[in-house]
């Protein structure tokens, strides 16, 4: 069971990382912001993997709550932010 | 319990790859959307649900449930978000010429 969980954090530290990557060098400020939501939801199932893995789930899993919070709080206010200025130019 | 748990974590991680397959993979901005804002919230939910499953009916399993119901709400709520201000900042849907 502990090799599946290693495993799919793997996986995900993976995809991770591919995201990272189009969103370093693809262009659109709207792809990025789809893409660092994107990393913020497998960060926050990262995180509870990782607690189990480690063996100390009761605290990874308020840090990947923490975590989902500030990446709802993130895309709100920039999608906010985004849309003033579209209608200022 | 670990069947069912292994079952939803691997279901999980199939919809995460397909999200990430549809990110890199579509060709516009409110496409890479539609393939992003489900599939991923769906593999998260089942992901922790499946967490949840492995470590039994404890605070621990209820927050990671907490967790998972409230990816559910709020990742659509974030996509809708951002594809509104997409299309308020005059973003041109792609559609096909053939």
């Amino acid at each position: 069971m502990m090799q599946l969980f290693s495993g799919l954090s793997i996986l995900l530290i993976g995809l991770i990382l591919v995201t990272v990557g189009l969103v370093l060098y693809r262009p659109g400020i709207f792809d990025r912001m789809i893409g660092i939501g994107v990393i913020g939801t497998k960060t926050t199932v990262l995180l509870a993997y990782v607690g189990v893995v480690f063996g100390r789930p009761e605290a990874f899993v308020d840090i990947a709550l923490t975590y989902g919070l500030l990446n709802l709080v993130l895309a709100l206010g920039v999608a906010r932010y985004l849309r003033a200025e579209g209608e200022a130019q | 319990m670990n069947w069912l748990a292994a079952f939803l974590m691997l279901w999980g991680a199939f919809f995460f790859l397909t999200g990430t397959v549809g990110y890199v993979r579509f060709p516009d901005c409110f496409t890479r959307m539609h393939a992003v804002g489900k599939s991923d919230t769906l593999g998260a939910f089942l992901s922790l649900l499946g967490i949840a499953c492995y470590t039994g009916w404890t605070l621990l399993s209820l927050k990671m449930i907490f967790v998972a119901v409230f990816i559910l709400i709020a990742n659509p709520t974030a996509t809708h978000a951002l594809a509104r201000a997409a299309l308020a900042s005059g973003l041109q849907p792609w559609v096909r010429r053939d």
